[in-house]
């Protein structure tokens, strides 16, 4: 667990599309160390990859609208000493090549990176068929990967520079709705450790990616009502911080988590299972419920489900048995 | 048992019949191993067992046993992970491992798992089993070869029901799009699969057409013939700037009368009695 005076950042508004960070760290990376290539579905555009193919096309594939084989490349890629970005739409990267992200790559623990672009309900008015909700309950249950959701741009290429120096599958979401930037620069991801933005006594708010800035806002609108709340990255979801978890549960009265996914299985899954087993607390889960995303945008859809900081407020509230 | 040498002699045509001896050692290596396991795919080892003696006992792999991991070997990707009985005797035939550990074939915590594992056991370069998966690992390694400028091959083995997946037309045609001649494809065109003939299943023909179409250079030619396979592997690619595919007409369950052509030896596994009249068909003793 990393404290909140050195992480966390000011009250920044503008918003930035973490894609850009993503290509910006993945065209470094490429440029320091021979090993980086990208291997991409069909679109570089949405993958952001059109840079990287024009400065490195030798170390650029487009296997075409094929991710299967796609991700088995990787493992191939792999095998042969490279260390592959594997970058497609979150939504097809997972659901189709399920298989190959289980035996070519975490089963064989081979060296290959998962850009799952545009996650959660970024696609929202193109329906659930490109909605990548289940993703992070997918991934989490397979042994051997290491699953990532940033919550901003400097965390997304802090986590893009730590994936390369670590060994084995993992799986990085990159996210295209636009966030604040959430963290300092010269922050440092470490893999595993929840970083807490915000201390607090009675309630801890607990979230990753898009959802962090969100819970940093509740947290403030909930210290106007005299409700302290701590606020915690946890982009993290696989290693899982249980310290951090515990602690939380200890020190405050109970725990709001919130996540662009289905909140069954994924971060909230996650934290009530450590509760569950080694210290019952009072919870809130949120995140998009047993159901798919009626039509909308990506804001609408957030807001329908609650994804807000409003709803997180409400969440915590509710939790403490304060307010209205 | 007593450890096997690898001393393939010089002249090709003794060489193709020391093979032919070496692919019946691994046919009944693979059966003792499956009456052993009481579990085991016997039909599509005794198919494969002349491809891969040719390929690790033959000379044409580039590999290196005390160093399975050194970069420039040419990579072997079993796809038809089933047939691992056959697959681990040649790897231990070619000193990858101890033949001993052969007796531990899908035993509590055995190292010799019912399919390969590449953290496992030395040799192994892809963890195999679903059906589909090593010819998109065979591309992806032929083009890290291409990425490094390395000139190592990559060798992939497939059985013929198994290119009813789809993902295997994926790769072939990033293959075919990337040019990747240091690729080779090799079926095990045995026309059986578990439930039944291929071609009461799925039509698989004409297939030598299909990876023609796909843009690979084809040939056929008989998969149980050393001196054949022998000469067609040690001239690759086919054509220059093309993936190679060679369909290799095999017989499932080849060299025991009892197990051949026959759907329901897919997965037969040899009662002492049958393995005893094998070894004497196979003109190889029963080792353990």
């Amino acid at each position: 667990m990393v404290s909140a005076d050195k992480a966390s950042t000011t009250d920044a508004k503008e918003l930035f599309d973490c894609r850009d960070a993503y290509m910006s760290a993945l065209e470094e990376m490429a440029a320091a160390d021979p090993r980086v290539c990208a291997v991409a579905n069909d679109s570089l555009s949405s993958a952001k990859l059109k840079n990287f193919k024009a400065k490195y096309p030798d170390r650029f594939v487009n296997v075409g609208i094929a991710e299967q084989n796609m991700v088995g490349v990787g493992a191939g890629l792999a095998n042969g000493g490279m260390v592959p970005y594997v970058c497609g739409a979150a939504c097809f990267l997972t659901a189709r090549a399920m298989e190959q992200v289980k035996v070519d790559l975490a089963y064989t623990k081979s060296n290959v990176k998962l850009c799952a672009m545009s996650p959660g309900m970024a696609y929202g008015q193109l329906g659930p068929t490109h909605h990548s909700i289940e993703d992070l309950a997918w991934m989490r249950v397979i042994p051997n990967m290491t699953v990532i959701v940033p919550a901003d741009p400097i965390e997304t290429a802090a986590a893009m520079r730590y994936s390369l120096v670590h060994e084995g599958p993992m799986f990085l979401r990159i996210a295209r709705v636009p966030v604040p930037r959430v963290h300092r620069d010269g922050y440092t991801f470490k893999l595993g450790e929840a970083v807490e933005l915000r201390a607090g006594r009675d309630v801890t708010l607990i979230a990753n990616g898009l959802l962090v800035s969100r819970a940093l806002d509740a947290a403030r609108e909930l210290e106007s009502r005299g409700v302290s709340g701590r606020g915690f990255n946890m982009s993290s979801v696989k290693p899982l911080d249980r310290e951090a978890i515990l602690h939380a549960a200890r020190t405050t009265r109970g725990i709001v988590t919130a996540e662009e996914a289905l909140a069954a299985g994924g971060l909230g899954g996650a934290v009530a299972e450590v509760l569950a087993l080694e210290h019952p607390a009072p919870m809130r889960m949120l995140g998009v419920p047993d159901t798919f995303a009626p039509t909308g945008t990506a804001e609408f859809l957030l807001e329908h489900f609650g994804l807000t900081a409003a709803g997180i407020e409400r969440a915590a509230l509710e939790l403490l048995k304060v307010g209205g | 048992m007593n450890k096997l040498p690898f001393e393939a002699p010089a002249a090709a045509s003794d060489r193709a019949e020391w093979l032919q001896r070496r692919a019946n050692w691994i046919r009944l290596s693979a059966m003792t191993m499956n009456h052993h396991a009481k579990l085991g795919h016997t039909g599509g080892d005794l198919s494969s067992a002349d491809i891969l003696a040719v390929l690790f006992l033959g000379g044409v792999l580039r590999v290196e046993p005390e160093q399975p991991r050194w970069p420039q070997r040419d990579r072997f990707i079993l796809s038809k992970g089933h047939g691992a009985a056959a697959y681990y005797s040649t790897l231990a035939a070619r000193g990858f491992f101890p033949l001993e550990q052969l007796k531990t074939y899908m035993d509590p915590l055995s190292m010799l798992n019912g399919h390969p594992d590449r953290n496992k056991l030395p040799g192994v370069e892809a963890n195999t089993g679903p059906l589909g998966h090593g010819l998109p690992i065979a591309v992806g390694a032929a083009l890290a070869a291409r990425m490094r400028r390395e000139s190592w091959r990559v060798f992939v083995l497939t059985g013929d029901g198994e290119l009813q997946e789809g993902s295997n037309w994926e790769a072939a045609m990033t293959a075919q799009h990337y040019g990747l001649e240091n690729l080779t494809v090799i079926v095990d065109r045995n026309r059986i699969q578990q439930g039944d003939f291929t071609e009461n299943t799925i039509n698989m023909e004409p297939l030598s057409e299909r990876f023609r179409a796909f843009g690979f250079a084809v040939d056929e030619i008989d998969g149980h013939s050393t001196a054949a396979l022998l000469d067609r592997l040690s001239r690759l690619p086919f054509e220059a700037g093309k993936p190679s595919c060679l369909i290799a007409r095999t017989i499932k369950g080849k060299g025991v009368s009892f197990a051949e052509n026959q759907p329901a030896w897919h997965h037969g596994v040899p009662t002492k009695e049958q393995l005893a009249q094998a070894a004497t068909e196979l003109g190889v003793e029963v080792a353990w």
